[in-house]
């Protein structure tokens, strides 16, 4: 049936999203359901493991230099954005209060993570979309292995632990980055930045952000998972899944973490 | 030769739909143990539909397939995981794991499905991979070996767990004529070594007529011919001597519309 109207299209446009957000839910509770075969399967736990901690370093370790250049940069140019309005009221010393609350809570968990769906979202995409069209899921199938509990669970699990594990790195070298420009640009010594920043921030804007960081890696695991296995139509089609990945995820991201910033207001927490 | 009356594969007047369109059309078919059978047919006809459905990644819309008495048809997942596990797919592309050597290509089922320890798995490798002559190939790359040598190792793969039938996707595809000799050789012995039932897809008709004990020709999703290959050979059906003649002109031919094609061009409908 053809869609020619504004209003079908836009009812179209719904059908197609509202599916799509489905089909990666209906993802993420496979991987869920089959994430406890890694601890109890008799027979493959050793392959599963070392497939874990394969993607573990492929999407975690390889990625800190990025993950850090960009959320250190991120610090300093808030610390030079902000620095001054705060110094025109008087208010120059709460700068590492609002830093580290933007990016404890927000920045560093958002920032790391979009930085992961360009290093592994897309090549996550790109991989599991060549192997579709080789027809090597079809031969995992083939030989009675799931390709969800093969190749999906280890990197939704492996985002998953990353994304926690970067988002803190990233707090940190946010900090460290809004340190440095303060010091050149305000005169905030580093001791005093630091001193204030350990007592503005509380473990809850901690554990919110990482909290924030496990769902963000989720997304960034499951999307291009699904993306690339539905990949048809040769090597157009795996370029059109990589695109989608980055486009779909960085949208997802900041949608999910608007839907988090707003219960959490509303609970005032 | 095959126990007449000791069938293996038997499929009970098969329709697989997909949407409006029917691909299979009421099949049925009987295949011996033991037997090597090859079917024909042109693009389209259904042949990778049928191998779909025999290697259990299709379901049939009606009518039964048994394997060894068993309906695969109305198996749950896990049963047919089972049945997956009893039976071997040699992919048109040889489908190998780019990721993984060719020893480990072909241990993954092993890993997979089996208690065995690691020396046992690496004893079964070099015996399966001794079978189509890559003994010394284990420690390479997909990549790094060529089409022919892909296509054996994808078999000494789907020879890992000992199948009791081999399904073989245009086995010839994209191989010079040595490589194509080789690995119908390979077919036969296996065949005659292991006893395991043969059913190879493809339209080479020298390799055709050297593999196969009989042969079935498919057409528009239903079988037109079925014979052993020197019945097929001197068949005077048109159908059948178009095809096994490769002749551009006869009953395949004649079915394309030349009055569409007129008004395509000249934009009438």
């Amino acid at each position: 049936m053809s869609v020619t109207t504004p209003v079908e299209k836009l009812g179209s446009a719904g059908l197609k999203t509202t599916g799509f957000i489905g089909a990666i839910g209906l993802l993420l509770r496979d991987v869920a359901a089959l994430s406890p075969r890694m601890v109890t399967a008799t027979r493959g736990r050793r392959l599963a493991w070392d497939n874990l901690w394969f993607q573990m370093y492929r999407v975690g370790v390889r990625s800190i230099g990025v993950v850090g250049l960009v959320t250190f940069c991120i610090g300093a140019i808030l610390a030079l954005q902000i620095g001054p309005i705060l110094e025109d009221y008087g208010a120059a010393a709460q700068l590492p209060t609002i830093i580290g609350i933007a990016m404890f809570r927000e920045l560093g968990p958002l920032i790391g993570a979009i930085v992961l769906t360009g290093f592994a979202g897309a090549s996550i995409a790109a991989e599991l979309g060549t192997m579709a069209v080789a027809e090597e899921l079809k031969a995992l199938r083939s030989h009675a292995i799931s390709p969800i509990r093969f190749l999906v669970v280890p990197r939704v699990l492996a985002t998953t632990i990353m994304t926690v594990c970067l988002a803190t790195f990233s707090d940190a070298m946010g900090v460290v980055g809004g340190a440095f420009t303060s010091n050149l640009a305000l005169g905030i010594t580093p001791t005093q930045y630091l001193r204030q920043t350990f007592e503005a921030v509380g473990h809850f804007d901690l554990l919110t952000g990482l909290f924030k960081a496990g769902v963000f890696g989720a997304i960034i695991g499951a999307l291009p998972c699904y993306l690339g296995m539905n990949v048809r139509g040769g090597a157009s089609g795996v370029g059109a899944a990589t695109t989608k990945t980055v486009v779909y995820s960085i949208v997802a991201l900041v949608c999910v973490d608007l839907l988090f910033t707003f219960v959490f207001y509303m609970l005032e927490l | 030769m095959p126990d007449p009356t000791d069938n293996i594969i038997e499929c009970d007047d098969v329709t697989v739909r997909f949407g409006e369109q029917t691909v299979l059309d009421r099949l049925t078919l009987n295949v011996r143990r033991g037997e090597r059978l090859v079917i024909l047919g042109g693009s389209g006809a259904g042949k990778s539909t049928l191998l779909n459905l025999l290697a259990a990644e299709t379901r049939a819309t009606s009518g039964q397939v048994r394997i060894d008495g068993q309906d695969i048809c109305g198996m749950s997942e896990t049963q047919l995981d089972d049945y997956r596990k009893s039976i071997g797919v040699l992919f048109q592309s040889g489908a190998l794991f780019q990721s993984m050597t060719i020893g480990d290509n072909v241990a993954l089922p092993l890993r997979e499905h089996t208690d065995l320890d690691e020396e046992t798995i690496q004893i079964i490798i070099k015996m399966k991979l001794e079978l189509v002559g890559l003994r010394e190939h284990a420690h390479k790359l997909p990549s790094q070996i060529s089409g022919g040598m892909k296509k054996r190792a994808g078999l000494a793969r789907a020879l890992a767990l000992d199948p009791k039938i081999i399904f073989y996707d245009e086995p010839s595809a994209g191989l010079d004529p040595v490589s194509v000799t080789e690995v119908d050789q390979l077919m036969i012995g296996l065949n005659e070594t292991l006893g395991v039932t043969t059913v190879v897809i493809t339209h080479e008709m020298v390799s055709a007529f050297r593999v196969a004990h009989r042969l079935v020709l498919m057409d528009q999703g239903q079988f037109v011919a079925d014979g052993p290959p020197d019945e097929m050979k001197n068949s005077s059906d048109p159908l059948v001597y178009q095809f096994v003649n490769g002749l551009a002109e006869g009953p395949l031919a004649d079915r394309r519309d030349r009055d569409a094609y007129t008004a395509d061009l000249l934009g009438a409908y």
